[in-house]
């Protein structure tokens, strides 16, 4: 018996039980879906993260507080034993480092902003003109935190959109006093609206020069150093320059870290990789599910056809004829379902980001691939045992079974 | 062409061996036509799967052919159902699903024989069985004796020299029952070697040799 024909054949028994077949098929469809739809959840993920983070600015390098482990990853501020990143450091980065086109502090903080009547708690970022520059943020109205802000440990604020919208609304906020914490600031600048990134708003987000930062959270320190190259491949030896300045400044200690925007991507995909992964298991255990069911309805089957297969072998068929019948029949099944399953799960996958679009999903071709490979082996892995007890029935008894 | 010696095939009840067929030897010659008569448990049905190659005897030697079928594996016996005997059951065991056509052409599905072929060897077959208008009937809508005519057809599709009918007649009225029997008997005529196993008095009558089995043995072989 060809191949062609033990399909059809097989196809036709799928055919005269439609329900059934229909009903084993949702197993393997719903496990395929699941795989798919998980698996591009997860690679949306990480494809939204990758974007984002290099959406930060190009050849970022951040400086922080504190030895962690030099594979990069993200870690609390600085502890009170190490010795503080200060805005000289900055400073010193900037003047000395000369594959560093750029070094600006960051001192961060929450605190309450007021107009009149009016107030809102908010994030607080001390930094320094480059800022700008460095992050891709820039001003729309106004002006940016200048050097001589710095300088002069000036009460100036720039205050992001939301934050414009919700204590002036439609005023002009330029020049207008307002309380940050306690003390009294000026406002000369209005960011422009770039939203949310990496579930963080940037427009709920002010900004002060850094010294005064320094003042308002009653800190010497930095919380981070944000500094910049020109080119890419200068990133290793712009980190090699910093850690000499650094270490110099340290009292040769090495009691910062310098993470890469590699890095900390690196770091991500890791962590969204394994996620993936997880996702795609669990959801490899319902596909698993769905081939027990295949099994089931294929050991029914074979005892229903337990004369049909009598009659097949008393006019010739031989073992691997009827194992073969009922292996294809399996597989077909396994199959078509990954096929559906694929079809509705790239279907949904793509109209997820429609409907709720902070959850962003990638179809990817591997995982297409594998769910079809796999519903095809659960086909395969599952049908073996009745195909193979189909093909073993003794014929005599296969006749007289009513 | 057949030569069974000594053969025996017993079954395990329990603890006990029960022997359908203790010790049976019997040649049978091309062109023959044989009734296999005997009570219900005389072992003609093992007699007759045994020849079939659908079951394996215990002991004996079984030479169809020239060639020792105890020797050969399920492959080979399949082949040898396929090609060399056509069956015809009791109950005629035709396919439910599948038309009269469809079901004809299953051993040549198993021969190998490329499927535009297939309807040019069943339907001519179909014919000379008498059913050529009712090739697209599934065995539901056909009569007892119509059924039993497929399964003939079916049984004659691969040409094989040897037919075994088991009780043809068993299910169906006398009048279908005496066209079966004298469609066989033609079949014989023309060459074929048959055995039919029957309970029936009047089929043994018409036939040449009748072969009577009790308790497993041989207790008459007689030609008239």
């Amino acid at each position: 018996m060809n191949f062609g024909e033990t399909f059809r054949v097989a196809f036709e028994a799928i055919l005269s039980n439609k329900v059934r077949s229909g009903l084993t098929m949702l197993g393997v469809i719903i496990g395929v879906l699941a795989v798919i739809l998980l698996v591009s959840i997860g690679e949306g993920a990480r494809v939204y993260i990758e974007r984002e983070l290099t959406g930060l600015g190009t050849n970022l390098l951040v400086i922080t507080p504190g030895k962690t482990s030099t594979s990069g990853g993200f870690h609390p501020p600085s502890a009170g034993t190490v010795r503080k990143l200060t805005y000289d450091d900055a400073l010193a980065i900037k003047r000395r480092a000369w594959l560093v086109s750029d070094a600006v502090p960051i001192v961060f903080g929450t605190g309450r902003i007021k107009y009149q009547n009016r107030g809102r708690d908010t994030s607080i970022i001390g930094t320094s003109p480059e800022f700008e520059r460095v992050r891709n943020l820039f001003v729309e109205v106004g002006s940016f935190v200048t050097q001589a802000d710095v300088d002069s440990h000036a009460r100036v604020v720039v205050i992001g959109r939301t934050v414009k919208d919700e204590l002036f609304g439609a005023e002009n906020p330029l020049g207008k006093p307002v309380m940050l914490s306690d003390a009294r600031y000026r406002v000369v600048g209005v960011m422009r609206k770039k939203g949310v990134s990496l579930g963080w708003n940037i427009d709920d987000v002010v900004f002060i020069p850094v010294t005064s930062g320094q003042e308002l959270f009653d800190t010497d320190g930095l919380f981070e150093i944000l500094a910049s190259t020109p080119r890419a491949e200068d990133t290793d030896r712009a980190i090699a320059q910093i850690k000499e300045i650094l270490i110099k400044r340290h009292a040769h200690k090495e009691d910062f870290t310098i993470l890469t925007q590699a890095a900390m991507l690196e770091t991500m995909n890791t962590i969204l990789g394994v996620l993936t992964a997880v996702l795609g298991g669990i959801a490899g255990i319902s596909l698993v599910v769905g081939g027990i069911g295949i099994m089931n309805i294929m050991l029914v089957s074979v005892r229903e056809r337990t004369r049909e297969i009598g009659i097949r072998k008393a006019i010739g068929a031989r073992n691997k004829d009827i194992m073969a019948q009922f292996m294809v029949e399996a597989m077909t099944l396994s199959a078509a379902g990954g096929m559906i399953g694929i079809i509705l799960g790239v279907g949904i996958s793509l109209l997820i980001p429609v409907f709720v679009t902070v959850l962003p999903t990638s179809v990817s071709l591997w995982s297409i691939a594998l769910a079809f490979f796999f519903s095809v082996a659960v086909g395969v892995f599952f049908g073996v045992y009745p195909a193979r007890k189909a093909a073993l029935q003794d014929p005599i008894q296969a006749l007289r079974y009513e | 062409m057949i030569y069974l010696t000594d053969i025996t095939k017993t079954y395990r009840m329990g603890s006990m061996d029960i022997c359908a067929l203790c010790g049976v030897s019997l040649t049978v010659g091309p062109g023959e036509l044989i009734a296999v008569m005997g009570p219900s448990g005389s072992g003609k049905s093992t007699l007759m799967n045994v020849i079939g190659c659908l079951d394996r005897p215990t002991s004996g030697s079984f030479r169809f052919e020239d060639r020792e079928v105890g020797s050969m594996n399920d492959d080979e016996l399949a082949h040898l159902r396929n090609a060399k005997i056509g069956f015809v059951f009791q109950s005629f065991n035709l396919l439910p699903r599948f038309s009269a056509l469809k079901n004809v052409e299953l051993p040549l599905v198993y021969s190998g024989v490329p499927a535009r072929d297939r309807r040019q060897r069943a339907i001519p077959v179909l014919e000379r069985v008498g059913l050529g208008d009712r090739v697209d009937h599934r065995p539901s809508e056909l009569s007892g004796g119509q059924q039993q005519r497929v399964a003939i057809a079916r049984a004659l599709v691969n040409g094989p020299p040897i037919l075994l009918a088991d009780e043809p007649t068993g299910n169906l009225d006398s009048r279908s029952g005496k066209e079966i029997l004298d469609m066989i008997i033609e079949l014989n005529e023309r060459g074929m070697t048959v055995m039919i196993v029957t309970h029936d008095q009047g089929v043994a009558a018409r036939c040449r040799r009748v072969i009577t089995l009790m308790d497993g043995r041989i207790e008459g072989d007689r030609v008239q």
